[in-house]
């Protein structure tokens, strides 16, 4: 299979998903299983642009990754950078979807992984990294704890109001999709958060309301 | 029969449409402002000058009888106040004096209804350009969702007041899209996609200060529409991937742009979903879409009280119930 903009994806490659960004194809590294995340060319777009989108996306995501990474948050270990076929290769995670087995866990188990969630979520945001789409489809659960994956959306800011977007985005997602536990497992989020990002908590609280209430999910004020 | 009243911006239009979504009438009359934007008290003049000339109008085209005019359709907003009000007067007092129902119709859903009808593709990702709005919405469960809009102005509005501004004129997208031809270069501007949503205003400022430092027009109008239109297309895509749609439409004043269309169906194509645009004549404000979506709104038992016929000028999509999604299945 050939996609725009990359030159070899060898027949023992699997294509993992077909994204609206990029594709992700699991391959062999050096002898270690890895993913590599290629930004295919857009051909809607202007040449230029189209460049200059991909590379300055990927070497952001890159950045992010190794800044997660050092700061102690269990994300893949950035293994290459490929500027010119705007391409990352990263460690592959064995694990499940958080999303697909939330609903089955047991009391002790949601607990675990939603505080050490928010662990790694107050981590992050004391250290400046937003991840942009914290969805529980991009939580891994592993033998090593959760791992965050995707930072595609994210940034480098310390705006409250970026801080509560992330946190915004896994309310509304366990409450559309974890409606059951989701009361409980934003509570063990906070919970973990609260050990590593103590000073904001309450702020972030009230911002994440106040997001919800202007959210386009209800209606929103245009000024 | 349902007579529908457009008057949110510059336009005053007057449609009439059957409830098997045929349009028998489609008046205009667009305010063109002499320098600058649209002011609003002065388009709102403007339509209370031309009301009654383009009523009559839509009526003698259509040949219809007044007596077979059973509703009233308004567009209560989103709009500007002052242009709301006038329509909202004269549609109070045909519903009034005809002794018909009133109907409330959202400025934006018409803008939907009118893009699924004449596509023909009527479960679509809607991408919804114009001087007022740009957003990204499809139907799911009962409503029209916002999957990504701009959060400062308009496309269409960035692409005029650039053009306005740097003495090409108005309407400044078809002006900036013909002398894009001869651009040599593309200049980096402000590329702004957050998360879904969409801003234009650094944009515009960054192209106008770089027409200011001397670049050239020809090369700066290319870049600023090869730059908005990809932010429209990527949140687009991203909108298609999530919600699973199969069909995508184009619609509103910017969906006579040639450049727009040719990149989305660039993309579209990739998903292997379909691809429709909007007539040329129902693209911009106009009165038919109002008084189609009127037409689907009253056999749907959706009506108001004239003392509740209040403009709503910041009307939102998802406030809105959407019981006739599936009508047009029936007709078909």
């Amino acid at each position: 299979m050939t996609f725009h903009g990359i030159t070899t994806i060898r027949n023992s490659d699997k294509i993992i998903s077909i994204g609206a960004e990029a594709v992700l194809v699991k391959i062999d590294w050096y002898g270690l299983p890895a993913i590599m995340k290629i930004r295919v060319r857009k051909e809607y777009r202007h040449p230029t642009l189209d460049r200059f989108l991909r590379t300055k996306r990927t070497i952001s995501e890159a950045k992010l990754l190794m800044e997660a990474h050092k700061i102690g948050v269990a994300v893949p270990v950035l293994y290459d950078v490929d500027l010119k076929k705007c391409t990352l290769t990263m460690e592959y995670i064995e694990g499940v979807k958080a999303r697909n087995v939330i609903d089955s866990m047991e009391q002790h188990e949601l607990r675990n992984l939603f505080s050490t969630l928010g662990y790694y979520v107050g981590l992050m945001h004391r250290a400046g990294i937003v991840h942009g789409d914290l969805t529980t489809s991009n939580v891994l659960i592993t033998e090593r704890g959760p791992f965050l994956i995707d930072f595609g959306l994210g940034s480098f800011s310390n705006y409250l109001e970026d801080r509560g977007v992330d946190v915004h985005l896994l309310l509304r997602v366990l409450e559309s999709t974890h409606y059951r536990v989701a009361k409980k497992a934003f509570e063990y989020f906070i919970e973990g958060y609260r050990e590593t990002f103590p000073d904001i908590v309450d702020e972030l609280l009230n911002k994440v309301k106040e997001i919800r209430m202007r959210g386009r999910y209800i209606i929103r004020k245009r000024t | 029969m349902v007579l529908g009243i457009e008057s949110t911006a510059h336009t005053f239009g007057v449609g009439i449409a059957a409830y098997d979504a045929n349009i028998l009438a489609n008046e205009n009359s667009i305010y063109r402002p002499t320098a600058g934007g649209i002011h609003p008290r002065e388009a709102a003049e403007h339509h209370a000058k031309v009301a009654a000339n383009v009523v009559s109008r839509a009526i003698e085209k259509s040949g219809v009888k007044l007596s077979d005019i059973e509703g009233i359709a308004i567009a209560l907003g989103p709009g500007m106040g002052p242009c709301l009000r006038v329509g909202a007067t004269i549609a109070r007092a045909l519903s009034y004096k005809l002794s018909v129902p009133l109907i409330p119709v959202n400025h934006a859903i018409a803008h939907f209804e009118i893009a699924r009808c004449s596509t023909r593709l009527f479960d679509p990702l809607i991408v919804f350009v114009s001087g007022g709005n740009t957003m990204i919405s499809a139907y799911e469960e009962g409503r029209y969702r916002v999957f990504g809009e701009t959060l400062d102005i308009s496309l269409g509005n960035c692409l005029d007041t650039f053009a306005r501004e740097v003495g090409l004129g108005f309407p400044g997208t078809p002006i900036l899209e013909k002398i894009t031809d001869k651009a040599k270069e593309f200049i980096e501007l402000p590329y702004t996609v957050k998360g879904q949503d969409l801003s234009f205003s650094g944009l515009l400022t960054a192209a106008l200060r770089a027409v200011k430092e001397g670049a050239e027009i020809e090369d700066i109008s290319m870049s600023i529409i090869e730059t908005a239109y990809a932010m429209v297309v990527e949140v687009t895509e991203r909108a298609l991937v999530h919600t699973g749609k199969r069909e995508v439409v184009l619609t509103g004043g910017v969906a006579r742009s040639k450049r727009l269309t040719e990149m989305l169906k660039t993309m579209v194509k990739v998903h292997k979903a379909k691809f429709g645009v909007v007539p040329p004549q129902y693209a911009g404000d106009n009165g038919a879409m109002i008084a189609l979506t009127g037409a689907l709104e009253l056999k749907y038992g959706i009506t108001m009280e004239l003392e509740n016929s209040f403009i709503r000028p910041k009307w939102r999509v998802e406030q809105i119930d959407i019981p006739w999604y599936y009508y047009y299945k029936e007709l078909r």
